[in-house]
């Protein structure tokens, strides 16, 4: 289990890299974790031209504070963000999500960006990012732009990454998730993908009694199932609520069906996870106990 | 920028457990073939090269890395430690012997991983749950021992130490 | 013999194999460059399930840059006698597929290139013409008329069928108060080992010889059986095992197709070949425990007395039926009855073949599938007897006070207390107090079940019990087989430090430890003194066609062979000593590093001195005393006999006992389960080294669990592979298996000097079982089967979804 040949470049600033993804555009891949690259290669499922080596690119590892925003740059591990108190502080849904990515070892080298640039249906970044309304910024020679994670996430492995862009960092907004958040997966074993997973947060306006709340659910369908809104006054009964919600989501869903799941048994975990957190969420935020 | 086109060999130097190594390799060559076949470094094992089983794990400038999902080539002046580094390592010693008393190891195939992973683990925190144990040794996979002994050779040793440095 | 209070065996002596493990410089076959020039092999294998091959066109990777060359399997078939087995049916297998592929997996082409980078990139090159035919992978589908034929000369897929009876089955049955049915699946798995098969073979001309050194680890019948593929005397095979085995599980017995393969290869390319497999090859290719269709009936009097079994056992072997199978299915035949007292049973045998890859041994060997359904069986006939499910086991156990005892289809048990077992399980897992938990709990509606099972765990095989595959008639025709014969040799050399050989090929499992411990003992030595090579060479060292890691022979046979080669050592040791220090041999003792005068511990001689004279001067030793201090022992177990004429054989020499308890609660929202408790007691016989016993079991119960919990090699209805890869074959993790609470308590075996029995896959039995047995009492089921996945808990749980 060999890789097949590829050339290996290592650029030195993001310029060359940029210009190596302008050159090469779907025959390029980038290397930054490795951990969805590195075996994708060696079973030969991917089969570059050129590899493209962003991990000496220092600039791209930092976690920078942007306003209302907290960005994360492509070079980011997942066991950078689980040591931040200041990630830890600004979104605490990312970081209860995180501790179900992978495994130690793994946490270690991963990037958020690359988990995002994967897209796998079930994991647990990209459904964060889109429960929280985050967005991805895409930096070629022609262009940065923001994609709100909402477009960026197209379906099983398929975003709206054009080949010669390259993800430089994912943009976390700061304002939701820090009064009420929960996370909840199951899988099979600890650090498999989900089978189902479910992400949820909730804010009580500050200057006014109204509220918003957002709710994620991950590998029900090829890309997350995601409900966002609010209102001016908190809901009386939140169950009642939360039951409302989850039935908009689900509604007309068409869950996948593999070998590890049935399309029944992802339809009642979907409605079963996605109720938990979401009344989690929204108690905590709202200051409600419920039944 | 450096580029290696396909085919082509390049010289690779880097610190290997505190020493200077260099080989070669080609762009597709994995770290972990480099490591065994270049450097003769025989320790580091290959269970399964889609980074899962994690007995390849070594530890490459200060993070772990599944020296199968890594390029030799990204390897260039970086430091890496592997089992044969952490066996010169006296500050090792009881974790050694422990995994030894508790049956932490049957056919050993899969523990130099587990070592790299554990003094990383414990360098970081020196005094974990049996549920951080857990965890951490998750990304590992053993078909030998069940990992029991390993969780309590672990937790044994770091409370040891903390004990230790408490007093 | 273990018995002195001051002995090393019995004692937690740490593990000698452990430094060089630990510190990154123990050798493994990968490791390993024995001889200048090895190219390395990477073979192409076949994406269809079934198919004929047209035609192989290699000329483009012949061409490639760094290719030494390429070999298919018509160019091979010249060189090569296809594998035997006892299976008569006409049927030919090739390591590698000569005009049709039956499996997905199955080698198509091997290439050989500089390194295996080179090698994998001609494989692509390679250009096979196929045929798609239609595949089947189901063996009650593939008994079908109209299923789809693997070996058309074999004039079908059923290619063997056997039925027994012992006893009076058919009055059992015909009498019975209650009788109990259960049919399931159980599904493929295999215990993938974290090191995967590799090989080095080296053909020389003349003398005309192959050499392969791999991480084979027998049984070395299989030595003559390649021996014969290649066309050659079996002096002209020399096996080489390394020293260090990345575990086994009995899986690397299925590497000796590629012995051969790689072998007749080494002969055709005229160059040393080196083959490493990846853990694709592996999960897909090398061999794995047999899924299976099975039926069982249980007949019982109205007190729950177990009167009467009938197995109907449909095994899929996959494509071929590879040796020594059928073995997994006749692994627990003459041990049918388990831990009871019934007498009378009937056994039906079908083997099918389909297109999924060919099984072969796998930790438990036939006794996971065998217990699941006996065991499911006593639980559901406690359920409906309304006898406590403890209960209605104590009253089957054979009797403490009945050993040795002869079981109905020949196995002889050779000692036991089974009720003691089982109370001290009741007690270490607090039943009484389970039992209330699972009252209160389905009181609040919640979904709490135990389960309980029961098993022996026979050890150390009688080579003969494959051919009960053959008829009594068929067996007098081929000639007398029997036995599992062990051989050990121990040296000590002219400056009197010893070395023991061993046969046992261990993969893990501390045999140099217990090796050095009983050669300690003998003398009068400590462990870490002795030397122990475990790496085998079947060119220089003692074997027999027993040797090898399986069926936990070490403990049951191998270790009386390494004592009585000690022994025989120790006594020349006194015999000359007794000559030095002019006194009577049976007043020498050996002990610290001397032999001494017993009784006068201070007049003694260095053991050194004692060797030196055998060797430096054989013209100063006793009148017909042979020089030097070398010793081969050779032994075979006397119960070990060959199956009569009504098909009951001793199968196995030592018979270990075991039951497990657990207690859990299915959650019926996610099917997940949560374990509370979880108990397993053993007897073992005599526990040697408790270090490694509990390893055994440790390491039996997490295979046990991953196999009840989710493990499957899983193909989809068209024979398309579906487990590829560590992230498809779930094994589990430290986070997933809940603490094991271990006890043992010992039934000293008369089969060995030690009393120790043969132990390591009882725990890998008996744990799917219980699981399944624990989720049937939580939810009311009498129909539960494997892996328990979250969804089908879930379904079972909530049976009123449609499962959309």
């Amino acid at each position: 289990m060999k890789p097949a040949a590829f050339e290996y470049c290592r650029p030195d600033s993001l310029a060359e890299a940029l210009a190596l993804l302008s050159e090469y555009g779907d025959e390029a891949a980038v290397l930054a974790g490795g951990l969805s690259l590195g075996p994708l290669l060696n079973m030969r499922m991917a089969r570059p031209e050129v590899v493209i080596d962003i991990n000496r690119l220092a600039d791209l590892a930092r976690i920078e504070r942007d306003g209302e925003v907290l960005r994360l740059g492509a070079l980011v591990r997942q066991a950078d963000v689980l040591a931040s108190a200041e990630c830890q502080d600004l979104v605490p849904l990312l970081v209860a999500a995180l501790g179900h990515v992978g495994h130690y070892q793994t946490r270690d080298r991963g990037t958020l960006a690359g988990s995002a640039a994967h897209a796998d249906p079930s994991a647990e970044v990209p459904l964060c990012l889109k429960t929280l309304a985050g967005a991805v910024e895409l930096t070629s020679e022609r262009q940065v732009r923001r994609v709100p994670a909402d477009d960026f996430f197209q379906g099983t492995l398929t975003t709206a990454r054009a080949d010669d862009e390259m993800i430089t960092a994912l943009l976390w907004p700061t304002d939701r998730g820090r009064q009420g958040f929960a996370f909840e997966e199951v899988s099979e074993r600890r650090g498999d993908f989900a089978i189902v997973a479910a992400a949820a947060w909730a804010e009580r306006h500050d200057y006014d009694e109204g509220y918003r709340y957002g709710l994620g659910l991950g590998g029900v369908e090829e890309w997350s199932l995601v409900s966002r809104g609010g209102g001016r006054r908190a809901p009386e009964d939140l169950a009642e609520f939360a039951d409302e919600v989850i039935a908009g989501v689900t509604e007309d869903i068409e869950p996948m069906r593999d070998q590890r799941a049935s399309a029944a048994y992802r339809r009642h975990l979907a409605d079963h996870l996605g109720r938990k957190v979401l009344l989690r969420a929204l108690e905590t935020a709202l200051g409600e106990v419920q039944s | 920028m450096m580029r290696l086109p396909p085919g082509q060999r390049t010289r690779v130097t880097c610190t290997v457990n505190g020493q200077a190594h260099s080989g070669f390799a080609e762009s597709r060559t994995l770290l972990s073939d480099f490591l065994r076949h270049e450097l003769h470094l025989y320790g580091t094992h290959v269970g399964c090269e889609h980074g899962v089983c994690g007995a390849c794990t070594v530890v490459l400038d200060g993070r772990l890395a599944r020296s199968c999902a890594t390029l030799a080539v990204q390897a260039e002046g970086a430091e890496i430690t592997t089992v044969e580094g952490l066996a010169a390592d006296e500050g090792l010693e009881p974790l050694r012997q422990a995994f030894s008393r508790h049956g932490a190891l049957q056919c050993g195939f899969c523990t130099p991983g587990i070592l790299a992973s554990a003094s990383h683990f414990l360098a970081a925190r020196p005094d974990p749950t049996e549920a951080e144990v857990r965890d951490m040794l998750s990304g590992h996979l053993c078909r030998c021992t069940g990992y029991e002994g390993m969780v309590r050779a672990i937790l044994e040793v770091a409370r040891e130490t903390t004990e230790g440095a408490n007093q | 013999m273990g018995d002195r209070a001051d002995s090393w065996v019995g004692r937690a002596v740490p593990r000698l194999e452990d430094a060089a493990l630990l510190t990154g410089n123990a050798r493994f076959i990968d490791d390993l460059s024995p001889l200048p020039g090895i190219r390395h092999v990477a073979l192409l294998r076949s994406p269809h399930p079934h198919a004929r091959i047209l035609g192989i066109d290699a000329e483009a990777a012949r061409a490639m840059p760094g290719v030494v060359g390429v070999v298919t399997g018509a160019e091979l078939r010249e060189h090569l006698n296809p594998l035997a087995s006892a299976v008569r049916a006409p049927m030919a297998y090739y390591p590698i597929a000569i005009d049709k592929v039956r499996y997905a997996g199955e080698p198509v082409a091997l290439v050989a290139a500089e390194d295996r980078y080179l090698a994998e990139d001609a494989a692509e090159a390679i250009e096979v013409d196929y045929q798609p035919l239609d595949a089947v992978v189901d063996p009650l589908a593939a008994l079908a008329t109209e299923a789809p034929v693997l070996h058309e000369e074999a004039g079908g897929n059923l290619v063997h069928h056997r039925q027994f009876a012992y006893g009076d089955p058919e009055a059992a049955f015909a009498e019975a108060a209650e009788v109990v049915r259960l049919a399931w699946r159980y599904p493929r798995q295999s215990a993938t080992p974290m090191e995967t098969y590799g090989a080095i073979a080296h053909f020389e001309a003349a003398p005309e010889r192959y050499t392969v050194w791999s991480n084979f680890q027998g049984p070395f019948i299989l030595q003559p059986l390649m021996a014969r593929a290649l066309g050659i005397g079996g002096n002209q095979l020399r096996l080489i095992a390394a020293a260090h085995s990345g575990g086994s599980f009995g899986i690397k017995q299925g590497l000796y197709p590629y012995l051969v393969l790689l072998a007749a290869a080494s002969r055709l390319l005229g160059c040393p070949l080196k083959w490493v497999e990846d853990r694709l090859e592996h999960l897909s290719a090398s061999s794995s425990a047999a899924d299976r269709a099975d039926e069982i009936e249980a007949a019982f009097d109205g007190e729950g007395h177990l009167t009467g079994l009938r197995f109907d056992n449909l095994v899929n072997v996959g494509a071929y039926v590879r040796a020594p199978e059928p073995a997994s299915v006749y692994r627990m035949h003459a041990a049918a009855n388990g831990c009871y007292r019934v007498r009378h049973i009937a056994i039906q045998n079908r083997l099918v073949t389909t297109n999924k890859l060919p099984i072969g041994l796998n930790r438990g060997y036939g006794g996971p599938q065998f217990y699941f359904g006996l065991e499911r069986a006593m639980d559901l006939a406690a359920r409906r007897l309304a006898i406590d499910p403890a209960e209605i086991r104590r009253r089957n156990f054979l009797a403490a006070d009945g050993f040795p005892y002869e079981g109905p289809a020949g196995a002889i048990y050779d000692s036991g207390d089974y009720g003691k077992g089982l109370e001290m399980l009741l007690e270490i897992a607090d039943y009484p107090t389970l039992r209330a938990r699972r009252d209160a709990a389905r009181a609040e509606g919640r979904l709490f079940g135990i389960g309980l099972a029961a098993g022996v765990e026979p050890s150390g095989s009688n080579m003969a019990y494959v051919t009960l595959a053959q008829t009594p008639e068929e067996r007098e025709k081929a000639g007398g087989r029997s036995g599992g014969v062990a051989c050990a040799s121990v040296a000590m050399d002219p400056s009197g430090t010893v070395t023991v050989h061993l046969d046992s090929t261990p993969a893990g499992q501390g045999h140099a430890t217990v090796a050095a411990q009983i050669v300690a003992d003998a003398l009068g030595l400590r462990p870490e003194q002795i030397q122990v090579d475990t790496a085998m060479d079947t060119g220089s060292g003692a074997w027999s066609l027993a040797s090898g890691n399986y069926s936990n022979r070490f403990a049951a046979i191998v270790v009386g062979a390494i004592a009585e080669s000690a022994g025989r050592i120790a006594g020349k040791l006194k015999a000359v000593a007794a000559e030095l220090l002019e006194v009577a041999a049976d007043d020498v003792e050996l002990a610290e590093g001397r032999a001494r005068i017993a009784g006068v511990p201070e007049q003694g001689i260095a053991l050194g001195r004692v060797a030196a004279a055998t060797h430096w001067h054989p013209a100063g030793l006793p009148d017909g005393m042979a020089p030097g201090l070398y010793d081969t022992a050779l032994l075979n177990p006397a119960v070990l006999d060959a199956p009569d004429g009504a098909d009951r054989v001793a199968s196995a020499v030592t018979f270990g006992f075991l039951c497990d308890l657990v207690a859990l609660e299915v959650e019926r929202a996610t099917g997940r389960l949560r374990i509370e408790r979880y108990a397993s007691v053993h007897d073992v016989g005599r526990v040697l080294n408790p270090i490694v016993v509990e390893g055994q079991v440790r390491g039996g119960f997490a295979h046990g669990f991953g196999a009840a919990m989710f493990e499957e090699l899983a193909y989809d209805q068209d024979g398309n592979f579906l487990s590829g890869s560590f992230a498809d074959y779930l094994c589990p993790t430290s986070a997933d298996l809940p603490p094991l609470e271990f006890a043992n308590y010992e039934t000293a075996s008369p089969q060995n000097p030690f009393g120790s029995k043969g132990m390591g896959d009882g725990s890998s039995m008996l744990t799917p079982v219980v699981l399944a047995n624990a989720v049937a009492d939580a939810l009311d089921l009498d129909e539960v089967e494997l892996p328990l996945s979250l969804d089908r808990v879930w379904r079972l749980a909530n049976p009123e979804t449609d499962g959309r």
